[in-house]
């Protein structure tokens, strides 16, 4: 894969054509002002409920998601706007799920906690933690029992290790070598438990060890470390040799949702981590590879702040649900 | 699929037992669709707890008849995933009781993931659960928690009463496009009864009227069914007409069966096995009660339901905590003499 004379060369300055790392910035772009558009809509109360933000987790869904083709699929988490966007999704009718409107991705029955997108393979967040992980292993076991070739990345927080649900799908997936890779987003924090004080192994990564798959932890906020890595795991995914454990090392500049008074860390380790700003890191990578300049990336955060605009204006101009339809989608209309 | 093709020749019946019939279902499932999977513990080799897969993994291979760990929320939860993305998973617990350990799974994603994402998928899974008392398994072995799984929308629930619709529910579960849950008495996997040995479906949201009766309509379901019919015959020896309505499906229930026969009858008894207390005899009252049907009662709603405990290992403690037969004809006679 990786060319000799590109040998020194970040993994995804040597892989990836410039159009595709064109893509990837634009998409961590789009994750970051997408939310930062939710949470504005949020604080005018355009939006109600709550929201889990992953500002400054970018690059981890981004770099993950690169890496698969159209038909794999993806599990993702109650954190998980950006997996959604990273997997092709319209900021439109993401917008419109957190409206509440018919035109969402769930007709405004989800909301931001439980959107998918079957037709780009994102087969949802989920509002249980670890509730998204025994689910990606059966679709898993799905693409190998119908030979369908496709590889599920499953995406959870750190949180997410200390359930049983973790352990028995990552066993499970073990001992029948399914096409599946758990991408552990680490961001220190499950709510306002550190991994300190909640996980007994020194790295998450290193419950791999216990069922004997490769265990990997990584700068989760380098796109080209977290695209490195589990492509990897994909490629031994697609041999059927297997699951592989990824851990992102990453933060979440917000809180734990908007509730959180951030009474569990200093601001000091918050601003320490908005130095390392996934997306600044990854634009700075292209203009010093000449892959893009300067007034490219303006003129990207310009087309992102265009299409943010534009879906949030259809958002709200879209219908709402009926009340009348209120349990309509419980079952299956049988014809 | 073809369903006329497969509909077998009705006179093409032998005489199976319970835990027969669901297999020779699970065999022609397996047969004719490659997206059906099964999955449980010690369902392959072992054959199941209750040895209901018995040899199919010896006719279908170890990757359709998949032992899982002892795992329940996680195999029941790939077992999500698998239908989520194509398959069409039949998952056994071993115990009903052991499906607590995955309630996560049933309740929070297969229930609710066709409505939370705006109906753009559907759930194809099918999940089996043994239940029951009469075993001496004692207090984690034994409940009938159907009510519970009953009280979520978006699952189906089922508990057959005899062979022909074990197999013919599980059949029609296994085409059904949204979580259907099969709970199963243990008591029942033994008993006998006339199957077609081809395919057929049974609908799963119709009760059946078991015996024809004019003074008191008896609402039973699972194993109460047999205890039901059984008291219907002594009681027609008091000279008391009994009606008796298998109800097979808790979720829906057959409203229209159930208020049809009180509207005759004029009374109404519950029977079932799971705690009385917010069972499913206080959703039958209550239907009734919210309906025209109460208009015509004649006598107060007796439900006889199980026992507010844990369920004891002693036999004769264990027969008390579950309506008995003799329960069953003492409660109803008073009922319809107007001594209750």
């Amino acid at each position: 894969m990786t060319k000799p004379k590109k040998a020194n060369l970040p993994f995804a300055i040597a892989n990836y054509s410039p159009d595709k790392l064109k893509d990837a910035l634009r998409k961590m772009l789009l994750i970051r002002k997408f939310e930062e558009g939710a949470e504005d809509c949020y604080t005018r109360g355009l939006i109600h409920g709550t929201m889990h933000l992953s500002i400054g987790q970018e690059a981890s869904a981004v770099g993950s998601c690169m890496v698969l083709d159209a038909d794999d699929q993806i599990t993702s988490t109650h954190r998980g706007h950006g997996h959604c966007v990273a997997k092709g999704a319209k900021a439109s009718r993401m917008f419109a799920e957190f409206f509440g409107k018919e035109t969402g991705y769930c007709r405004g029955r989800g909301g931001s906690m439980h959107i998918a997108d079957f037709e780009n393979g994102n087969l949802g967040a989920n509002g249980i933690v670890a509730g998204g992980i025994p689910i990606a292993v059966g679709a898993a076991l799905t693409s190998k029992r119908l030979k369908l070739n496709k590889v599920i990345l499953c995406f959870f927080g750190d949180g997410a290790n200390n359930e049983g649900a973790f352990h028995e799908a990552l066993n499970m997936a073990s001992i029948w070598k399914l096409p599946v890779v758990f991408i552990c987003e680490n961001n220190k924090y499950g709510m306002s438990t550190s991994v300190e004080r909640s996980t007994a192994a020194a790295n998450i990564a290193d419950r791999a060890v216990a069922y004997s798959m490769p265990g990997v932890t990584i700068d989760g906020n380098d796109l080209s470390a977290v695209s490195e890595a589990v492509t990897k795991a994909v490629v031994r995914a697609r041999a059927g040799e297997g699951p592989s454990l990824v851990e992102a090392l990453t933060y979440r500049w917000r809180g734990h949702s908007k509730s959180d008074r951030n009474r569990y860390r200093t601001k000091e380790e918050i601003a320490e981590w908005v130095a390392k700003d996934p997306i600044v890191r990854f634009s700075a990578l292209l203009q010093e590879h000449k892959i893009l300049t300067n007034q490219d990336v303006r003129e990207l955060e310009e087309s992102v702040d265009k299409e943010i605009a534009e879906a949030i204006e259809f958002a709200k101009e879209s219908p709402a649900p009926f009340a009348s339809d209120v349990t309509r989608d419980v079952y299956t209309e049988l014809t | 699929m073809m369903v006329d093709e497969r509909h077998s020749d009705e006179a093409d019946m032998v005489e199976m037992s319970y835990a027969e019939a669901i297999r020779s279902a699970l065999d022609i499932a397996l047969t004719t669709d490659e997206r059906v999977i099964l999955m449980g513990e010690d369902i392959g080799v072992y054959g199941g707890a209750f040895q209901v897969t018995g040899d199919l993994i010896h006719k279908h291979g170890e990757d359709r008849v998949i032992d899982t760990p002892i795992s329940e929320l996680g195999g029941a939860g790939v077992a999500v995933g698998a239908a989520l993305t194509g398959l069409r998973p039949v998952f056994e617990f071993q115990f009903s009781d052991f499906a607590m350990l995955a309630m996560e799974q049933i309740c929070n994603q297969a229930a609710k993931l066709r409505y939370m994402l705006g109906g753009a998928v559907s759930v194809p899974l099918v999940m089996r659960f043994p239940a029951g008392s009469g075993t001496g398994a004692a207090a984690q072995h034994s409940q009938s928690l159907e009510a519970w799984l009953a009280h979520v929308p978006g699952l189906k629930v089922i508990q057959p009463a005899t062979p022909y619709d074990a197999k013919g529910m599980l059949l029609a579960a296994i085409e059904d496009p949204d979580p259907v849950m099969i709970f199963e008495h243990k008591i029942l996997y033994k008993s006998k009864g006339m199957v077609p040995t081809g395919y057929y479906t049974v609908p799963l949201d119709k009760s059946e009227v078991r015996r024809e009766g004019s003074d008191v309509t008896i609402v039973a379901s699972s194993l109460m069914v047999h205890k039901s019919l059984e008291a219907a015959q002594q009681l027609s020896d008091q000279g008391i007409s009994a009606e008796v309505i298998d109800l097979k499906s808790i979720r829906p229930i057959d409203k229209d069966t159930i208020l049809d026969s009180v509207r005759k009858t004029s009374r109404l008894v519950c029977v079932y096995e799971g705690v009385k207390t917010l069972g499913i005899g206080a959703e039958i009252s209550a239907m009734v009660a919210e309906s025209d049907a109460f208009d015509f009662l004649d006598a107060p709603i007796l439900r006889l339901g199980g026992a507010e405990t844990p369920m004891p290992y002693n036999p004769d403690l264990e027969r008390a905590a579950v309506p008995q037969i003799d329960d069953i004809v003492q409660n109803v006679s008073q009922l319809v003499k107007g001594e209750r």
